[in-house]
């Protein structure tokens, strides 16, 4: 008996190709008028909002660091005062200390003993009085510093006893390395070690003075051949974080600390000649000059100094001033993206309710596939919307705050981009996301409802502060609206006290992070939508 | 014909209304999950919350009716399915010929929505009180930290829950008369949630405090969830009853231009 083969063209059928699919996707998407039009709302929304808030953001008031609150009616003189200093990453940093330094040429390394580090807070800041009560703030430093010339804002590496956590090595503002824990007495010396090979700086620390510990090794590029060397004292402004509910306020005081150093012993070329002290970012402060100096008797040195070297975090009680950032503008993503998520959910329900999904499986079977096609043309329609819109927003906004005068908050290129681009990832995976609940209800109501539920709502109960602060985090953490975090503008730093709550801006998750949650159930309910495609009829 | 054996037509057409919606299985579940969930997320905020011993910041009324802030979207979806689900089946064609008077059908859509998101509602709200005056005096909001207990007994407090009622009927009378002009469903649940929550989102970001007050004033939820607002009712920027009526204005106007397409555009 023979198996007769049915006849079996070896032609190649062009619509077996992705491509075509592809294509005949975005003809579906491209040919309904409206949905071109609301793409085009969506920027429209997203950029109108920017503007808006940034017009109604020039009109502030902001508080002048060195005590006093000066009230300023328009955006002009209180922005022009705000010209921020900026660290070697482009962000903005305090750098406002006591040094006590040398010039250090080529290699070589300094060492010193810290015996203690004591401090006093003004109990009400803007009296006369500069003697305050005894208090230790916990990021109160005091070590040794090797900087890039005496310049504000430039780069440094330091190692340094703290007020309530232990020796640390700090470098560039914003990257802190824990040494070893514990106060400094005099019982409980801490020796601190830097030296510094080319750009390289190596910091290390003891408990004893004959054994080490490295605590961290540091490239500074582009260091000078003389850099300045020394020993440093500063102390920040003491905040006391209320925190009610989702939002919070910050009140500050200054501070002052006092650094007794002994045993300095220097390796490499330092000059023969004695030390200067340097209030590096004292300005025009009459108090903290009265108060920061430093005392040579024989071998110990005294130095007592305010200010922080640190990033300034936005946000309340930060002495940034009005802090409007770039992530501000954004805040109608959430409409814009609503716009697109009813066209993302249309994309998909109007082949239900046509019966052209029955057309469609019959052009071409394979289920999968034109989920996929699907997915990848409203994912990318959107990815190019929010983009724009993003971009269209901070142009817009930045431009108007600008001509009222009005510094926005400085951001590094490679964060502005990331929230531009972030902005445009978000609503992306957001109309991914849609499509496949779509896909799956097959009702454009109930998806909008699933989308703007767990999206939309979660992060509108965290930023404004409707639900308390540990429930919001939570929701920004577990619900898709974990993907907002890719707007976040500016990042927490643990080492600088300020409220991180979602009503400030921070959100619990890195940027990355949250984006991978979203991901991850936009993943899901693509699953979901594959499998219900394929197991039910049309 | 049959006319003279029923009542009003008024009546034959509220009937109707009750008819369609009752016989949707999707109403019955969302009523449900309106209810449910202002009651739930109320729960979890009272549940999450503390107050310090140095005097609250938070207004226990209000905190004990957050889930109204997630309990409007549902709503809001209740109503503009009773529009729009009618445009998307082709049945409004039907319902039109069977009943002309076009305006009377809207009325009658309305009452019944209205009527059906207070019944909802006051469960959810009435249970988010009830669970607010057992979880909060756990958490410190006590007598002895400056907050009475939540009591319906206590003015203030039954503005708020009556209020907040109120507030979830109107916003599903502005959902509806915002679906009726716009008919694809959609459409009409991005635009009503997309103005709802962009004021609220505003005011949190924008800095300038007059701004900030405009937007408090004439956006549709700020203004009107004002009415849960029992502590420093002076600092708010209506009185709470003001702001109830701010939300029935938006709710008119959306109504009337719903009425209006509805009545001279071609169904």
């Amino acid at each position: 008996m023979t198996t007769i083969t049915p006849y079996r063209s070896t032609a190649r059928n062009p619509r077996d190709g992705f491509g075509p699919l592809l294509r005949a996707e975005w003809t579906k998407f491209r040919t309904v008028r409206g949905w071109i039009i609301g793409m085009f709302i969506a920027i429209i929304v997203t950029a109108g909002l920017g503007a808006l808030v940034a017009q109604a953001s020039t009109n502030v008031s902001c508080t002048q660091s060195g005590g006093g609150q000066a009230t300023v009616k328009h955006g002009a003189a209180c922005g022009a005062s705000r010209q921020r200093l900026l660290g070697p990453g482009g962000e903005p940093v305090d750098d406002q200390f006591y040094f006590v330094r040398q010039p250090l040429d080529g290699n070589g390394s300094l060492t010193v003993k810290l015996t203690s580090l004591a401090g006093l807070v003004q109990p009400n800041s803007g009296g006369p009085e500069p003697r305050g009560q005894a208090f230790l703030d916990p990021w109160s430093k005091a070590g040794i510093i090797i900087k890039d010339g005496t310049r504000q804002g430039s780069a440094y590496a330091a190692m340094m006893a703290t007020g309530g956590n232990g020796v640390r090595m700090q470098w560039d503002y914003t990257r802190d390395t824990a040494g070893l824990p514990g106060a400094v007495s005099a019982a409980n010396p801490r020796w601190l070690r830097l030296t510094r090979t080319g750009d390289t700086l190596t910091g290390y620390d003891s408990g004893d003075g004959t054994h080490w510990t490295q605590v961290g090794t540091v490239r500074l590029n582009g260091l000078p051949s003389t850099v300045q060397a020394g020993l440093f004292v500063t102390s920040p402004d003491h905040t006391t974080v209320s925190t009610s509910f989702a939002n919070g306020n910050v009140n500050g005081a200054s501070t002052w600390a006092t650094a007794a150093f002994t045993d300095v012993s220097r390796t490499g070329t330092w000059p023969t000649g004695g030390w200067t002290g340097d209030f590096i970012g004292g300005g025009g402060a009459p108090l903290a000059h009265s108060v920061a100096g430093y005392h040579q008797a024989g071998g110990q040195f005294t130095v007592t100094g305010t200010g922080d070297i640190a990033p300034v975090v936005s946000g309340p009680g930060s002495n940034a001033g009005p802090d409007t950032t770039i992530s501000d503008f954004l805040l109608g993503t959430f409409v814009g993206l609503i716009v697109v998520a009813v066209i993302a959910a249309m994309f998909m329900t109007a082949e239900y309710r046509r019966g052209l999904i029955r057309t469609t499986l019959v052009a071409s079977p394979g289920r999968g596939r034109v989920l996929a096609a699907k997915a990848i043309v409203i994912g990318l329609a959107a990815f190019v919307t929010g983009t724009a819109a993003a971009a269209a927003t901070v142009f817009v906004a930045t431009h108007i705050a600008h001509s009222n005068g009005f510094v926005t908050w400085p951001e590094p290129w490679p964060t502005e981009l990331r929230i531009i681009v972030g902005t445009g990832l978000l609503v992306a995976a957001a109309a991914v996301f849609t499509l496949a609940v779509a896909t799956m209800v097959r009702r454009s109501a109930a998806t909008l409802m699933i989308t703007i539920v767990v999206l939309v709502v979660p992060y509108f109960l965290a930023r404004t502060a409707a639900v308390p602060l540990s429930v919001a985090n939570w929701l920004l953490r577990i619900t898709p609206a974990a993907g907002f975090a890719l707007q976040q503008a500016t990042p927490q730093f643990h080492q600088v006290q300020s409220v991180y709550s979602p009503f400030t801006g921070f959100y619990p998750l890195l940027p990355w992070a949250g984006f991978a949650v979203l991901c991850g159930w936009t993943v899901l309910a693509l699953a979901g939508a594959a499998y219900s495609l394929r197991r039910r009829d049309a | 014909m049959s006319s003279a054996s029923h009542a009003s037509p008024a009546s034959e057409t509220l009937h109707a209304e009750w008819t369609k919606l009752r016989t949707l299985a999707s109403t019955s579940w969302l009523l449900l999950a309106a209810a449910v969930l202002t009651f739930a997320v109320s729960a979890a905020a009272d549940a999450a919350s503390a107050c310090p011993a140095g005097g609250c910041q938070v207004d226990p009324a209000r905190l004990s009716l957050t889930g109204v802030q997630l309990g409007q979207a549902i709503v809001a979806i209740i109503a503009v399915l009773a529009i729009s689900n009618e445009y998307g089946t082709g049945m409004i064609k039907v319902t039109l010929t069977a009943m002309p008077r076009r305006l009377t059908v809207l009325a009658a859509k309305a009452a019944i929505i209205a009527g059906l998101v207070l019944a909802a509602s006051a469960v959810g709200v009435l249970g988010s009180v009830l669970a607010g005056r057992l979880i909060l005096p756990g958490r410190g909001f006590t007598p002895a930290h400056g907050d009475a207990l939540l009591s319906l007994a206590s003015g203030p407090v039954m503005r708020a829950t009556c209020g907040s009622v109120l507030y979830l009927a109107l916003i599903a009378l502005l959902s509806l008369g915002i679906a009726t002009a716009v008919r694809e469903s959609a459409v009409a649940i991005g635009l009503v949630l997309g103005l709802l929550y962009v004021f609220p989102v505003m005011t949190a970001i924008v800095s300038d405090q007059t701004w900030q007050r405009h937007l408090e004033q004439i956006g549709p939820m700020t203004a009107g969830l004002d009415i849960q607002t029992t502590v420093n009712v002076q600092s708010l920027p209506l009185t709470p009853w003001q702001g109830l009526g701010v939300l029935a204005l938006w709710a008119v106007g959306a109504l009337t231009i719903g009425a209006l397409l509805l009545r001279f555009r071609d169904a």
